[in-house]
């Protein structure tokens, strides 16, 4: 009835998964109680969960990208304290089985579940802002993908308390991954889990490139485009040129493991380093897939509180679309250890440090723009600056490990490990901080706690010093990724800094929680009527904070690059807005539960498969298909908020705009 | 209810995005470059086709697995010894000639005559099942003889390539009689027009697939 699910699936007798996955439910049942007593669920069903206004969908994403931020440090300060103890005579607390478990859930986390929903949900939020438009190319396309997203976190989650996860590091290689090796549900809940949300993501994907090459405002040619747009392009062509392959690579991975096919076993003629080779022709691209949206928050970010336009905007374009493609042919530096010869590894390390070239035109061009500007060190200029100096580091040890000889004797090292957390941490993450600092305004109509914010990022960015260095040095004298325990006791000082920085980390989270409770509460002290809080220069800041649901009351013309920063000049000088336009009702797209209810019955599938319940399975296909049928037959599909209501909230953000007209006086 | 506010009672919106004027400076709406959003019909085909590429890649991907496993057998059955091409070229002629039916029907909706579609997707979905039947009933014959997929890596991934574009044509044939219901309770609207559109970009797709399928997999498969 219920297939391999039994009783025993919940880890009674392991008392750290035990007591983890408690204290989350526990967590999780506080927060739906007290939305259940505060009687928040209507409001959340209409305003939240059923919305398909792309701005609540990028919010959402973000927040989802934040709380699995939460699990997957805690797996990282967990690995951390148990490594800082586990040499020699010590033990440490985590058995063999469950760091394994740990290190893969860490990684798998961290990619698809923050960094992902993180840069996906600034473009989402972003995108169509800037591009002057009121939504994005398919409205509740964009929820499904949200709520797919959001079920493979579930399910990803759901691994904690109820059987295991993989054991198997967070590409699941085989023939480790394979049932004769892992007979478990761990590589299953792997595979259901990412296998759903990279639908989610390639749908997006698709989304969002529509959305940029066939919506944009009037004039607003690509050349005028913002740079994040730009990145946030090449990013989703990525997705849509790679995600397919992460899809096709889980379902054979998945016919092996259920229907017993040979694709990359080691017998009947299997190839394990298929697999490997398929994984990372997704994988590579996927790197770019996260830092490029993180390059464009960095060039806005630069550019506005430099109070000038970005320095070589046509360079910027040309490197961003340089990456997207060389991100394609680096695949194999990842295993060149795998013996395709001499030939091979040189292509491939070539282009490898060829890619470094557009990267170092970028970052000149940041350097360049902060050169002679006014530059206001606020919070999203510092998370930038820090970005630069330690991705360049991060990127140096990148192209030392692109010379094939150097990765032949530092690969699976912890210098390894170092590199990468280098350009994931100081790269996309303090990209995605960056973003969240700087959008914050825009999202809400209140800024973040400023000191809370600096707090923050001192103590995220000495902790990643002190974490990450220490690992560099680990690597050169020999200790390798993934170990659960050491002897050569040299190794100690090393690893108890690197548990330090984890520990200044985790304050920097702390004050990160801090801010985000104090910025809630103290929002009136920190409004931002005027919806323009930094001096932007991009059309998201032309419209009021928090934007209305349809954006622009009238679509703006575009005339020339920076568009918001002409009209905004324009106005300075004449000290009057534009004439007011003549008002129209608006259209748009109803709300509609189909993301939900479809992610609902996608999650039902993964649990049945990973438990091969076939008859649950059955049903879950049979809903997701009727949720099709019921979305096709919808009569109402859009709304339309008449011309007064839409005058009447112009007029208001244009008696504010007039104000602060005043505050900002006539240049001299 | 306005009629703007059903697209599926009313005609097309004359200025859907309500810009207030048709794009910038005068000119047309594009969507290339200065001219402001396109036309729905417009998006909701590109998008389809950005979708369509990623299904490509996918089956690239699934391709390139074939290509590395053709020719591991492990001592089992190759693809000489199993492909039966009279059965191989009668489902290519199923396929091509619901191809033919899809197009059909395309330009009887353009032209709003109900009955005409309805008979060209009928004929479409009757070929696309016994072009189904046709591979179904190779495999079973397959595995009876015990070339199932759990033989050898090259027979992994021929049942998987060809299953997989057999799993498309099934998820083909259901949109096919979801679309023919809705154009009963609906008609020609807008939606259903783009719909429809969006079928026939999958549908013919399928056909190119199939069309790499047929020569890397049966005809190179046969001559080896």
């Amino acid at each position: 009835m219920f297939g391999k699910l039994t009783w025993s699936a919940i880890p009674l007798s392991e008392p750290i998964p035990l007591a983890a996955g408690g204290v989350v439910m526990v967590v999780v049942a506080t927060v739906l109680a007290w939305i259940t007593i505060k009687g928040h669920w209507p409001y959340l069903w209409r305003e939240w969960i059923t919305s398909v206004d792309h701005k609540r969908i990028g919010v959402m994403y973000c927040l989802l990208a934040l709380v699995m931020l939460l699990r997957g440090f805690s797996d990282a300060i967990m690995m951390r304290s148990h490594l800082a103890f586990a040499g020699g005579d010590g033990q440490g607390y985590l058995p063999p089985d469950h760091y394994n478990q740990i290190f893969s859930a860490h990684g798998a986390i961290m990619i698809f579940f923050t960094a992902m929903p993180f840069m996906v949900g600034l473009m989402n939020f972003v995108v169509p802002l800037q591009l002057g438009v009121r939504d994005v190319a398919f409205p509740t396309l964009n929820s499904v993908s949200f709520w797919l997203t959001a079920s493979g976190a579930l399910l990803i989650n759901a691994s904690l308390v109820i059987g295991e996860f993989a054991r198997t590091g967070w590409l699941a290689y085989p023939p480790l991954s394979e049932l004769r090796f892992s007979p478990g549900v761990g590589v299953d809940y792997y595979l259901w889990s990412l296998q759903i949300s990279g639908v989610g993501t390639l749908l997006s994907g698709v989304n969002l490139v529509t959305t940029i090459l066939k919506m944009r405002a009037p004039g607003m040619t690509y050349t005028r485009m913002p740079v994040f747009c730009w990145t946030a392009l090449a990013s989703n062509l990525l997705i849509v040129a790679t995600f397919p392959v992460l899809t096709a690579t889980f379902a054979l991975l998945t016919l092996d493991r259920y229907l017993g096919f040979h694709f990359f076993t080691n017998d009947l003629g299997g190839n394990p380093m298929m697999y490997i080779n398929l994984i990372w022709i997704w994988g590579h691209p996927e790197v770019y897939i996260l830092i490029l949206p993180a390059f464009g928050v960095f060039s806005e970010v630069v550019s506005t509180f430099s109070g000038k336009p970005l320095f070589g905007y046509r360079s910027m374009i040309l490197a961003t679309m340089v990456i997207c493609v060389l991100s394609c042919v680096v695949w194999l530096h990842h295993f060149f250890t795998m013996g395709a010869g001499a030939n091979v590894n040189g292509f491939f390390g070539i282009m490898t440090m060829v890619i470094a070239v557009p990267t170092g035109v970028k970052v000149f061009n940041w350097l360049f723009t902060l050169y002679g500007g006014r530059v206001r060190y606020e919070v999203p200029v510092l998370w930038s600056i820090s970005f630069m100096v330690t991705f360049v580091i991060g990127g140096l040890t990148g192209v030392l490990l692109s010379v094939p000889p150097v990765d032949w004797v530092l690969h699976n090292s912890l210098f390894l490990v170092a590199h990468f957390h280098n350009v994931a941490i100081g790269g996309v993450l303090f990209g995605a901080f960056t973003g969240y600092t700087y959008w914050f305004p825009k999202a809400f109509g209140f800024k973040l706690h400023e000191g809370f914010g600096k707090a923050a990022f001192w103590c995220w960015t000495i902790g990643f010093y002190l974490a990450f260095m220490p690992l560099y040095a680990l690597g050169l004298m020999g200790m390798t990724r993934r170990v659960q325990h050491w002897d050569d006791l040299t190794w100690r000082p090393w690893l108890l800094c690197a548990l330090g920085g984890a520990v200044v980390i985790l304050i920097g989270i702390g004050f990160q929680v801090l801010q985000l409770v104090a910025s809630i509460r103290q929002r009136r002290t920190n409004l931002d009527l005027s919806g323009d809080p930094w001096d932007g220069r991009s059309l998201e800041w032309a419209t009021a904070s928090p934007p209305p649901v349809f954006n622009f009351a009238v679509i703006p013309d575009v005339v020339g690059e920076e568009a918001y920063w002409g009209i905004k000049q324009r106005a300075i000088e004449t000290q009057q807005l534009p004439a007011e336009a003549s008002y129209q009702a608006i259209e748009m797209p109803r709300n509609t539960a189909t993301g939900f209810v479809s992610a609902f019955f996608s999650t039902l599938i993964g649990f049945a498969m990973i438990w091969h319940i076939w008859w649950m399975a059955c049903l879950g296909l049979l809903g997701a298909y009727a949720v099709l049928v019921a979305f096709a037959w919808r009569r109402e599909v859009e709304f339309v908020i008449p011309a007064t209501e839409v005058a009447r909230i112009d007029r208001e953000r244009r008696r504010i705009r007039e104000q602060f007209l005043l505050t900002l006086g006539k240049p001299s | 209810m306005s009629a703007a506010v059903n697209e599926h009672l009313g005609a097309r919106p004359i200025d859907p995005h309500k810009l207030g004027h048709f794009g910038h400076e005068g000119r047309d709406i594009t969507g290339r470059g200065g001219g402001g959003p396109a036309d729905k019909r417009i998006i909701v085909g590109f998008g389809f086709w950005i979708f369509l590429l990623s299904d490509i890649v996918l089956f690239s991907a699934i391709f390139a697995t074939y290509a590395v496993l053709a020719d591991a057998t492990a001592g089992g059955p190759g693809g000489a010894d199993l492909f039966d091409l009279g059965n191989v070229g009668l489902e290519t002629v199923c396929l091509l000639l619901s191809s033919f039916a899809c197009g059909v029907a395309m330009i009887a909706a353009s032209r709003r005559h109900a009955r005409l579609t309805q008979l060209g997707l009928l004929v479409t979905g009757g070929l696309g099942l016994l072009f189904l039947v046709l591979e179904i009933h190779e495999f079973a014959g397959m595995i009876t003889q015990g070339a199932g997929p759990e033989r050898s890596a090259f027979l992994s991934g021929f049942f998987a390539l060809v299953g997989c574009h057999g799993l498309h044509v099934l998820c083909g044939l259901l949109w096919l009689g979801t679309m023919m219901a809705q154009i009963r309770a609906f008609g020609f609207t807008p939606p259903i027009q783009r719909r429809l559109m969006c079928f026939s970009l999958f549908w013919h797709a399928l056909d190119i697939i199939w069309v790499g399928l047929f020569t890397i997999v049966y005809l190179m498969g046969s001559i080896q």
